[in-house]
């Protein structure tokens, strides 16, 4: 970018003729014609800075957000919510005055250029945004997908991607309590990392972003600011990867944990002092976005001298200034008089801390540079205004054949050998296997309140020491199945983290979304991310649980391949009180083994039509959000009152992935018997929706079943824990050892 | 009448609230120290908690050793008022020479957080007196540096005089020498060791043991005696 002459407001209205790098930054010519009209000028360099990284697809959701209100105009009626969309994240309700915040979002593209560093920033944004609503981070989570588990680039990704979550989590002091990690040749070139955090407050310290109050000053404080990560939003996270294209690498930010725990501590020492009036993080477009959503959000106007931030790198322009994403800053409104105790706490932590403006009572976003005016526009037109696109989007034309190409119609296996011969094939599949040495590199145990972590159903979390009020979370995305019918997919997802919520005896609550998809320029996979969201956004209205906030991630794709539709869907829940909660593992010998809902022949998009024949094509499992809403039900009843001492949510792979795992986990075995009405293939393997397997004291199962019966929810005998096998009656038997050796070798064997 | 426990804070410090609410469980009372404050607010004992002082971008406890804190708990410590060291804080009390030997990254360069089976092998120390020799037990272990090091003369010792005071059972989980997952100094009032006591103390939270419960009802039990 030019930096002599200064390009000062006056300097760019004298010299409209100037042609300025629009293109490379990111925006369409139509784009740019826009500012002009705005500013009624061509804008400064500064002000090109600012409106193309805003107005990028990552920060202005330019093709999504026309979809995206369904989320607000479909919004079931809720008492929880006390923040929804649009926030830093969306706040709920779970009583005893607590509030908790949630969000989930997306670091896919970073992480597949650097996945260290690419996956610890990820972690980092997603934690500023919980504190900057005022709340303390409490947990994260990490939803996460690769390429082909034996591909040799899987191995260069996932443990860089593995090892930057822990190094920057466990450095946090933040507990990882769940995700996923999933395997599939369609994430080749564009992993999806997307990292969820959960925070916890009283009502009374909720803080938005927003500055009001003339005269308040604007401190930035955290990290100093460098020449990295300039131009990720604009140019890394909205365009599809290209091999034609120079290295993106510089793009990438760099984490710093340590600074980032000083830049928590000392931030909830501000609010505790009740000394902060609006707050900002800096993630994406940095201060760019900062100065404008604070502006824009709040009464006035904001002047900020950029001379004052605190640089790693002297020789930076204006311009770089603006737009970089050096990690680990925020930005305080702070009335005059409280101005210096805030810079005592920050000084305090060792965190640097500077005024660098003011909250105006005009309507202006003015930024000045060695006392001349660069940027002079109406914030609202940067951070609020920018572009929507009605992309267009068309059913592809391959949709019909695919689902045409139907699983159920797949050879099955004819007699008990083969059976447990694909049993054994299935749960060591690199999906299906157990993740240990991936979860064992995160911290489940910091902070002290971790009741439940992964490969539990939903990670939970006590935060109130006397009365065990607890919260739950879970994150679930299938991509075949949103490949095969998007609406329906994207349902499937919510209903399976709604139902991990409840399976662990928690009441679910809300839900963030990241939606990761290919490029909106597609008219095909802009059908997909329409139908996903109306499915999302149907599905959240029958089930009353809101979608409080949530992130985009477009232009997962490389060259014309396109990702699966990916939405992932996190599911907060709460628990009045944690003694109560529902482990998955097999306790105690003798229980009684029961099977809740409908079992039917539905093979498309399974984990055994993958593992077992590499095919994906036929209709997703059917949804009946219904019968969700009662298993849930019954799921929370029969943790409260005391009647099942495990649970397990039946998903991918099944009934005996299910009890495989529940078996593995407790170290107790069980003997199934195939029911009435199901053949042991479909009874074994089917992945109908709206299922879970529980273990009931046999004390208990009269009342259980008869709270079932009344509720008319279908429970099924299906067999006893016991012994250290799994046996299937009159088809196959085997022993723990084989199934843990099989379930657990995988991973370590690919990547260690 | 109750003891008082002090858990220094560092920049960086990650369980120090978690290692309050251990002292609180055993029934003393903590007291929360800060690094840039030398007096010790007259706790009768210190734990120096787990986390990364300082990013541990140096070395584990390189930095935090040189606290104002440090000052006063390395002079009490040789005094012979009773100091533990957890993770982070282990490596601290090596780097101030208050116990032998040091922490090297672990030997398969991963962090690792696993339920850890450990033989307590002194039980006469300060902060042990509730276990027995002998005594295994399950304690949550979570590190990156976690390798412990020592000359042979200095191994050979600690081993002659019965001061590795806990053993990893089973599985090493960091490649550690002689299995150490814990030691003492010659007077017993200084103890260091990886794992995590203070995240074993309830049943319903993490591992669901209380296995580390004992470091704190040992103390208590010392200071109210004495």
């Amino acid at each position: 970018m030019s930096r002599t002459p200064l390009d000062t407001v006056e300097h760019a209205a004298a010299t409209p003729d100037v042609e300025l790098p629009w293109a490379e930054l990111g925006l369409k010519k139509d784009e740019y014609e826009r500012v002009v009209e705005i500013l009624g000028r061509r804008p400064t360099g500064a002000e090109l800075a600012m409106y193309s990284v805003m107005w990028s697809e990552h920060c202005s959701y330019k093709s999504s957000k026309v979809h995206l209100r369904q989320f607000g105009e479909k919004a079931p009626e809720s008492d929880a919510l006390l923040v929804g969309i649009g926030e830093n994240a969306g706040v709920v309700d779970v009583g005893q005055g607590y509030a908790v915040t949630f969000k989930v979002e997306s670091h896919n593209h970073p992480s597949y250029v650097e996945p260290y560093q690419g996956a610890a920033t990820g972690v980092g944004g997603i934690v500023r945004d919980i504190i900057a609503m005022g709340a303390r981070p409490v947990a994260v989570v990490d939803p996460l997908r690769f390429g082909a588990a034996d591909h040799p680039d899987t191995k260069r990704v996932l443990p860089g991607v593995v090892a930057g979550i822990g190094g920057y989590g466990n450095c946090l002091g933040l507990p990882n309590i769940g995700g996923e990690v999933v395997f599939d040749a369609c994430y080749q070139g564009n992993p999806l990392v997307n990292a969820g955090a959960i925070g916890v407050m009283r009502h009374e310290d909720i803080h938005l972003a927003k500055a009001s109050g003339a005269g308040n000053k604007v401190v930035l404080y955290g990290a100093r600011t460098g020449g990295d990560g300039i131009g990720g939003a604009s140019i890394l996270a909205s365009e599809t990867f290209d091999d034609a294209k120079p290295s993106k690498r510089p793009a990438v930010q760099v984490g710093d944990p340590f600074q980032e725990k000083l830049l928590i501590e000392c931030t909830l020492e501000a609010f505790q002092e009740k000394l902060v009036v609006g707050i900002q993080d800096l993630g994406a477009a940095g201060l760019s976005c900062a100065t404008s959503e604070l502006a824009s959000n709040g009464s006035g106007g904001m002047r900020v001298t950029l001379d004052d931030v605190p640089l790693r790198d002297s020789t930076l322009s204006p311009e770089e200034i603006l737009m970089s994403e050096s990690q680990e800053r925020m930005c305080a409104v702070v009335e005059p008089d409280k101005v210096d105790r805030f810079l005592e706490i920050c000084d305090k932590w060792d965190v640097i801390a500077t005024v660098i403006g003011e909250v105006t009572d005009g309507d202006r976003l003015e930024i000045f540079w060695h006392g001349e005016k660069i940027v002079d526009v109406d914030p609202r037109t940067v951070a609020h205004e920018g572009p929507t696109y009605e992309r267009p989007y068309a059913r592809p034309s391959w949709q019909d054949e695919l689902q045409a190409d139907d699983a159920n119609k797949l050879p099955r296996p004819q007699n008990g050998e083969e059976l447990k011969d694909q049993v054994l094939k299935l749960v060591a599949s690199p999906n299906q296997a157990s993740k240990q040495w991936i979860t064992q590199q995160y911290d489940h145990f910091v902070q002290g309140n971790t009741v439940l972590a992964q490969p539990e159903d939903s990670g939970m979390i006590r935060i109130d020491e006397a009365s065990g009020l607890g919260v739950a979370i879970a994150t679930d995305g299938n991509g075949r199945y949103a490949k095969l019918d998007p609406y329906t997919g994207a349902q499937l997802a919510l209903a399976e983290a709604y139902r991990n919520v409840a399976t662990t005896g928690a009441r679910p609550l809300a839900v963030s979304d990241c939606l990761n998809f290919g490029s909106p320029e597609d008219p095909a996979v802009m059908w997909q991310f329409a139908e996903a969201v109306r499915g999302l956004a149907d599905g959240c209205k029958q089930l009353g649980t809101p979608v409080t906030g949530g992130n985009v991630s477009l232009y997962n794709q490389t060259g014309e391949a396109a990702i699966h539709p990916t939405p992932v869907v996190a599911v907060l829940g709460v628990i009045d009180d944690v003694a109560r909660r529902t482990p998955v593992a097999f306790q105690e010998e003798g229980q009684l083994l029961y099977l809740l809902g409908d079992t039917r022949e539905e093979f498309g998009g399974s984990a055994w039509s993958q593992v077992i024949h590499d095919h994906l094509g036929g209709l997703p499992p059917k949804v009946d959000l219904e019968r969700e809403r009662l298993l849930g039900e019954i799921l929370i009843s029969a943790s409260r009152d005391g009647m099942i001492d495990s649970a397990h949510d039946l998903s991918d792979g099944g009934l005996i992935q299910a009890v495989v795992e529940s078996a593995l986990l407790g170290g107790k075995g069980a003997r199934l018997v195939v029911p009435d009405g199901l053949d042991a293939f479909t009874f074994l393997f089917s992945e109908s929706a709206g299922r879970a397997i529980v273990a009931v004291p046999r004390s208990e199962e009269v009342r259980f079943n008869d709270m079932c019966g009344a509720r008319g929810l279908p429970a099924t005998r299906i067999g006893v824990v016991d012994g250290d096998t799994v046996e299937v009656q009159g088809e196959f038997s085997l022993p723990l050892a084989d199934l843990r050796e099989a379930h657990e070798g995988t991973i370590p064997a690919l990547l260690a | 009448m109750t003891a008082r426990i002090g858990v220094v804070t560092f920049p960086g410090s990650l369980d120090d609230r978690d290692t309050q609410r251990a002292i609180r469980v055993a029934g003393a009372e903590p007291v929360a120290l800060w690094h840039k404050d030398k007096d010790l607010k007259q706790v009768d004992a210190v734990v120096l908690c787990g986390g990364f002082s300082y990013g541990d971008y140096l070395r584990a406890g390189a930095i935090a050793r040189f606290s104002p804190v440090m000052d006063t708990v390395i002079d009490q410590a040789r005094a012979g008022m009773p100091v533990l060291g957890i993770c982070n804080g282990f490596q601290i009390l090596t780097e101030a020479h208050l116990l032998p030997g040091g922490m090297l990254g672990n030997d398969h360069l991963h962090f690792i957080c696993r339920d850890q089976k450990l033989r307590v092998e002194n039980a006469d120390t300060a902060w042990t007196t509730d276990y027995e020799a002998g005594q295994e037990i399950h304690i949550p272990l979570k590190n990156m540096d976690g390798r412990y090091v020592a000359d042979r003369r200095t191994l050979d010792e600690l081993e002659a005089e019965g001061r590795v005071a806990f053993r990893y059972l089973d599985f090493n989980p960091n490649g550690s020498l002689n299995d150490i997952a814990g030691i003492t100094n010659e007077a017993g009032n200084v103890v260091g060791l990886m794992p995590h006591p203070e995240h074993a103390v309830e049943s319903l939270i993490g591992t669901g043991r209380t296995d580390g419960l004992p470091f704190f009802t040992s103390i208590l039990k010392k200071l109210v005696n004495a």
